[in-house]
């Protein structure tokens, strides 16, 4: 039986409760009659033999490449950048795919003899991975050979002497990059494309680069201008990454590597993650009501701790190699290909269940910044033209929200929430107003570059991730979280979706439609 | 007419910077136009007689209405005529310079009112000042006069102020007449009881230096204040021990009382000063007054005024604030109660009209008292009390309204009884709680309780001081002070009244003297929160002020909840196998309480023996280590308030400066947070650590002193210090320090704090972060994955 594709399901008698995530929980609610519900397609069949599609993407490059076997040489500098840790979500089952195409390019350095190799976590400004993850990342081999010598290298933004300028683009876009990969003969980067923001020329242009060059499209303005940043020509975020990519590859040589992966994100003993409410079978209806049981008695820092040791059993379903333009239309024609769902017209409310991971608080807590982060940056950005909620509609999140920070990952994050946002909560406002200072703190950078700890501007971009929401919605609700934390995020607190639904009525009138968007697994809405 | 009669006199006036004494001489000021008024003022210990003077008489606000009558005048008017000269009633001759003497002997008119009116002073010095007091000024004015009067000329006229309760030991009427014509009381020889009081201090001193009590001074001194070096422990062993002294005589002087009749050592000195005086007074025209419990102006200079808090005072603000759930007293008996004014009007009086009686026959004694002429009943006060906190509850700390008890007059051995067993439990409690091993908000639970174990002891204090004063069944007959009342002239009658029969007890208790003591005791008397702040909250301010200050941190649980035992741990887990790593944590764990203990004892010492276990670890790879140990265990485990903080000073400009015991490669990686780190460093030898310490930590009083001297270095004094700080080890620094902050307190620091008005901070782990309970490193299997950044390492301690 081929997998089925995404589905909107109308909400009537016979609705069983629909599924919300909840941070490290779950919640079981009875949608209003006639409230539709949006499940992701399920997981593509994967590529049978991984490692010759690698092999053969890598020789078969898109574009205009040469193979990667034409492009080594003995006595040449090659570079190696590669996804961190907040791909994908959460982290898949080992192999990991950077561990399965890093070898294979490995592998073609050392035939090659290619001796001068240096791999380069592509941080941009995230936390410094810690030596198991990137162990698991790149896996054991690959992470022995290399780190013990020194090899193996994490990028630092703020590393005046790794660092180096590369110029302006038309726009007047300052362009600098990680030095060893700017000085390089070659550069591959290895991406893993779980959302269709991820890739072609952001890789490089922001996961090597410094603030100062990323600041000209992580802001408020372009923010606000992408439409979503999950659909690449509709994002002023991708335009400009684009500007600066083309620039880049005028005198640097990339060979870029991306690869899809399939959405079976969650393993079996929480197959009811992955399977629609009515459709559960006993197996499934046991597992949640065991999982839901655990949860209730676990105390919340454990269960964070269970859910962040799942790994997912992500596969395979594309690899594509060569010149970064072609390579990435071509991932972008795969990942819609399992991701998207046809959704006729907007809704007055969205509602969403936010899991416990973001990009940002892989083996962390997900903090209040980073809640309204997944909620109104990520997951409100799931969808191809049209947003799902109309404009001045409101969108109603489910999770804890506690009012909790990871102290070595997010100390910036703190200060913001009870520096900045107790003064405003306007994206504009909060740039003009203190973005400067925190980027330029010279203990966040210390701690961004000797500790684990997210650049000091990093909760700025989070907010103005939101930005593009926060512009458009009427209200957001959040349901049973700390009351407090919601507040100073500038949302309303509601105990029960039932209070939610009746706070939302205030905004957009008696009667609303009501769409929930049923993630991850992931999806992307194309709302016609 | 008085103050005709008093016209051109000069009045000397002892104890003129107390309550009864302030009164006076502002009411002669004010309603003796033409007197000259000579007070006699012991120099205090750094200011003079005349300033005290000027600070803690003209200044009060006693004299308030004076200065509004005459403006401009004011000034000129109390110069021309208030004279100060020094003197001490406590030594013989008052211990007066030849002008001064000069000054007094030229007085015609002489008011003792100085005495010990604290009801539990202790024994000697009651009896210096009230007993021999009244004899000195006798004796003294007789030699003045022999010396600068001419032959002949009339000797000045002594009025002492006594107190009525010298017959408190009385049932029923108690008339004016002197304490040795009591038929029913016999007295000692006042001599033999100087004798006796002096001889007990030189005892009390004595017992109070034998060794074993030394040594129980010193443990006292330790337990409250833990390790807070020598000289802060000294100086502490030294208090407790002269508080022991002075304790002792307290207890001597109430016994002695006790068991001659009296209540308390007030009465009996009085009494005895009283029997000392018409001993002594020789051929001077002495009159005797006797006022009762003297509390707030009925009318002069203002309604309400008062000066100090008394004796009523305490005990009303106590119940109103909740405190005080019961006090002794019978409702039907008498508190005999007299308004100030209504005193200084009969001394006034009394001044104006020497008595005309023989050398040989007792001084005329005249009693200024209500309990005959227009008895308070002490139920009727307790119910007008009720009423009126009722209506006026005063309110709590979080601005909630509190309730009064009802008052059951219950007797006074119940009431001790109950206090008693509540002040030992709590003692017990505060015992046990105080040695576990919490702090922060725990910590200043505890504390609580200390508070109110000290409520109970106060409470009880005052009902032992106090009790039999709602029992006395003495009636004070005035029949004496009322004759001479009516003999005066309508005019001074209406001026100077002293009939305690005008006093309206309801209008008095609940429009005057209620309001005037509930003003006096600065507590909460409207609902919700403080609009001017609290003293912790003005105390914050000023540490996050524009202007340049010097900022000092400690650093384990100040701002990580961590310390040096762990840092080790960790590093030395870091490279283990799991085996190996599970014996070394389990021998930590069992060393702990040893380790704790030697800690606790001496932190350097401590520091020095507990360092040489990093003898022969390899330097270099600790330091790199030191790295990791900087997000796995510094930063997991710190205060994101405690750093903000930090940033905060720096962000104002302010000089911070961390002191610590760690080692330097412990806190390298905190040397951005700081412009200088002050931290102990451990000798290298061939690339390996020999276990010495190369540079010691200030630890103690040492702390204290770099902090002057740091501060200075920048041009500032210890006023613009702020010192931060967990234990008491610590005292040292933080006594010195301007701004001395409390942060995460133990509970000896907890209870200093709340003392001193120390602001605490609470400063709290992020929720969020991850909870390892041991400090255990991951296991470290290559180099790390990007080299440590280029840092300069930090400074060390010279």
């Amino acid at each position: 039986m081929s997998p089925r594709p995404g589905f909107v399901l109308e909400v009537d008698r016979s609705t069983p409760p629909t599924l919300f995530w909840h941070g490290e929980n779950f919640r079981l609610e009875r949608l209003p009659i006639g409230s539709r519900v949006v499940y992701p397609p399920e997981p593509l069949v994967p590529l049978a033999d991984p490692d010759a599609a690698i092999a053969h993407a890598l020789e078969h490059p898109l574009g205009d490449s040469a193979p990667l076997s034409a492009l080594l040489h003995p006595g040449m500098k090659l570079t190696i950048a590669f996804d961190d840790v907040s791909l994908p979500l959460p982290q898949m089952e080992a192999p990991d795919v950077r561990a399965r195409v890093i070898e294979a390019v490995l592998d073609q350095a050392a035939a090659a003899g290619v001796d001068d190799v240096v791999l380069i976590a592509a941080l941009a400004l995230h936390r410094r991975m810690t030596d198991d993850e990137l162990r698991h990342a790149l896996g054991r081999r690959v992470f022995d050979a290399f780190a013990p010598n020194g090899l193996l290298w994490q990028h630092d933004a703020e590393d005046p002497d790794a660092m180096v300028t590369l110029g302006e683009t038309d726009e007047g876009e300052l362009v600098a990059i990680s030095r060893r990969a700017a000085e390089s003969d070659l550069l591959v980067y290895v991406n893993i494309n779980l959302v269709a923001m991820d890739g072609g020329h952001k890789s490089v242009a922001t996961g090597l680069a410094s603030y100062d060059s990323i600041r000209h499209h992580h802001n408020v303005k372009t923010m606000q201008h992408s439409r979503s940043f999950m659909d690449r020509h509709h994002s002023e975020l991708h335009t400009s990454n684009w500007r600066m990519g083309r620039l880049i590859a005028q005198s640097l040589k990339i060979f870029q590597i991306e690869t899809t992966l399939n959405t079976a994100t969650f393993p079996d003993q929480f197959g009811f993650l992955n399977h629609r409410e009515w459709e559960w079978g006993l197996k499934d209806r046991a597992a949640f009501h065991t999982v839901r049981a655990a949860l209730d008695r676990t105390p919340a820092p454990l269960a964070r701790q269970i859910f962040h040791s799942v790994r997912a059993p992500y596969r395979l379903t594309s690899v594509q190699a060569g010149e970064v333009e072609a390579v990435h239309e071509q991932t972008l024609d795969h990942l819609f290909a399992q991701q998207l769902v046809p959704v006729q017209g907007q809704t007055d409310v969205l509602t969403m269940g936010l899991p416990f991971i973001s990009p940002y608080n892989v083996n962390s807590i997900m903090n209040p910044i980073l809640v309204a982060c997944l909620g109104l940056g990520y997951l409100f950005n799931l969808y191809k033209g049209k947003p799902l909620v109309r404009q001045g509609g409101v969108v109603i999140l489910s999770h804890p929200t506690p009012w909790a920070f990871h102290p070595v990952h997010h100390p910036s994050y703190i200060d913001f929430f009870e520096q900045v946002l107790a003064e405003t909560t306007d994206p504009l406002e909060v740039e003009k107003r203190f973005e400067e200072s925190y980027a330029r703190d010279p203990w966040y950078i210390h701690l961004y570059r000797t500790s684990h700890a997210y650049h000091g501007v990093h909760p700025f971009y989070m907010w103005y991730w939101c930005a593009h929401a926060l512009d458009h919605l009427g209200a957001v609700i959040v349901v049973g979280g700390d009351r407090a934390a919601v507040r100073r995020l500038g949302f309303k607190p509601a105990s029960t979706l039932a209070d939610a639904l009746e706070m939302a009525e205030d905004v957009v009138g008696r009667d609303p439609t009501i769409t929930h968007l049923h993630t991850p697994p992931l999806l992307i809405a194309e709302v016609s | 007419m008085i103050s005709s009669l008093l016209a051109g006199r000069r009045i000397a006036v002892t104890g003129a910077t107390g309550f009864l004494g302030t009164a006076l001489v502002e009411r002669l000021v004010r309603a003796v136009p033409d007197c000259e008024i000579v007070v006699l003022v012991r120099p205090g210990r750094r200011t003079g007689a005349a300033e005290r003077t000027a600070r803690e008489i003209i200044r009060n606000d006693c004299f308030d209405r004076l200065r509004n009558e005459l403006g401009d005048a004011f000034e000129g008017t109390i110069a021309r005529r208030l004279v100060t000269i020094a003197g001490d009633v406590g030594t013989d001759g008052l211990g007066l310079s030849e002008a001064d003497g000069a000054i007094l002997a030229s007085c015609d008119v002489v008011v003792h009112s100085a005495a010990t009116v604290s009801f539990d002073a202790p024994l000697d010095g009651a009896v210096e000042v009230n007993l021999l007091g009244p004899s000195r000024v006798a004796t003294t004015l007789l030699e003045l006069a022999a010396r600068h009067r001419p032959p002949g000329a009339p000797l000045p006229h002594l009025v002492a102020v006594s107190t009525a309760y010298v017959q408190s030991g009385r049932h029923g009427d108690a008339p004016e007449q002197p304490v040795a014509d009591d038929r029913f009381f016999s007295l000692p020889d006042w001599r033999g009881e100087v004798a006796a009081a002096r001889r007990a201090r030189s005892e009390a001193d004595g017992q109070s230096r034998e060794p074993d009590r030394l040594a129980a001074f010193a443990k006292a001194a330790r337990q409250e204040l833990g390790a807070a070096g020598r000289s802060l422990l000294a100086e502490r062993t030294e208090r407790l021990r002269t508080d022991w002294v002075s304790d002792r005589m307290v207890e001597l002087g109430r016994a002695r009382a006790q068991a001659l009749g009296w209540p308390d050592a007030y009465a009996y000195t009085k009494s005895l000063g009283e029997v000392a005086l018409s001993q002594n007074r020789g051929p001077l025209p002495t009159t005797i007054v006797r006022p009762s419990i003297v509390e707030s102006a009925l009318a002069e200079p203002r309604p309400g005024w008062i000066r100090g808090f008394r004796m009523a005072e305490p005990v009303i603000i106590s119940y109103a604030r909740g405190l005080l759930r019961q006090f002794p007293g019978v409702p039907e008996g008498v508190v005999d109660v007299i308004p100030v004014d209504l005193v200084t009007a009969a001394l006034i009086a009394v001044a104006a009209h020497p008595s005309t009686g023989t050398p040989d026959a007792p001084p005329p004694i005249f009693q200024v008292a209500s309990s005959v002429r227009n008895p308070l009943r002490y139920g009727k006060l307790v119910r007008l009390c009720e009423e009126w906190f009722n209506e006026r509850p005063l309110y709590d700390q979080r601005g909630e309204p509190i309730a009064v008890a009802t008052w059951q007059f219950p007797g006074r051995g119940k009431v001790q009884g109950e206090l008693r067993r509540a002040a030992k439990v709590l003692g017990l409690i505060e015992r046990l709680a105080s040695s576990l091993p919490v702090r922060g908000e725990r910590a200043e639970q505890i504390v609580e309780i200390e508070e109110r174990k000290a409520l109970a002891e106060r409470a009880l204090g005052y009902v032992e001081l106090y009790g039999s004063y709602t029992e006395t069944e003495a009636r004070f007959s005035i029949d004496r002070s009322l004759a001479f009342f009516s003999s005066l002239d309508p005019a001074d009658q209406a001026e100077f009244c002293f009939d305690p029969g005008v006093v309206d007890w309801e209008r008095y208790v609940t429009e005057i003297h209620l309001p005037s003591v509930v003003r006096h005791a600065r507590v909460r008397t409207s609902p919700g929160k403080r609009v001017s702040g609290t003293r912790e909250e003005r105390a914050r301010r000023a540490i996050l002020s524009k202007e340049p200050h010097v900022a000092v941190f400690d650093l384990e649980q100040t701002i990580v909840n961590s310390n040096v035992v762990e840092s080790y741990a960790w590093l030395a887990t870091r490279h283990l196998e799991p085996l190996r790593r599970a014996q070394l944590t389990l021998s930590l764990m069992l060393e702990g309480p040893r380790l704790l203990a030697v800690d606790r004892r001496d932190r350097g010492d401590f520091l020095r023996s507990f360092y040489r276990r990093y003898e022969d670890a390899p330097v270099e790879r600790v330091r790199e280590d030191a790295w990791e140990l900087f997000s796995d265990l510094l930063l997991t485990r710190s205060f994101p308030g405690a750093i903000q903080r930090v940033r905060a000073h720096r962000a104002l400009g302010h000089h911070t400066l961390l002191i610590t015991g760690a080692l330097d490669f412990v806190v390298a990686p905190l040397t951005p947070l700081f412009d200088e780190i002050v931290c102990a460093r451990l000798g290298e030898h061939d690339g390996r650590f020999t276990g010495e310490m190369v540079s010691t930590p200030p630890t103690g009083e040492a702390r204290a002193t770099l902090m002057e001297q740091w501060a200075a270095r920048h041009g500032l004094g210890l006023s613009s210090t702020v010192a931060y700080a967990d234990s008491t080890s610590d005292l040292p620094m933080l006594e010195a320090a301007g701004m001395p902050v409390a942060v995460n307190p133990e509970p000896k620091l907890a209870a200093i704090a709340r003392r001193r008005g120390w602001p605490v901070e609470r400063w709290a782990r992020t929720a969020g972060g991850p909870r390892n309970l041991l400090a255990v490193a991951t296991r470290r299997l290559g180099p790390r994955t990007t080299l440590a950044p280029k840092l300069t390492s930090p400074q060390e301690h010279r």
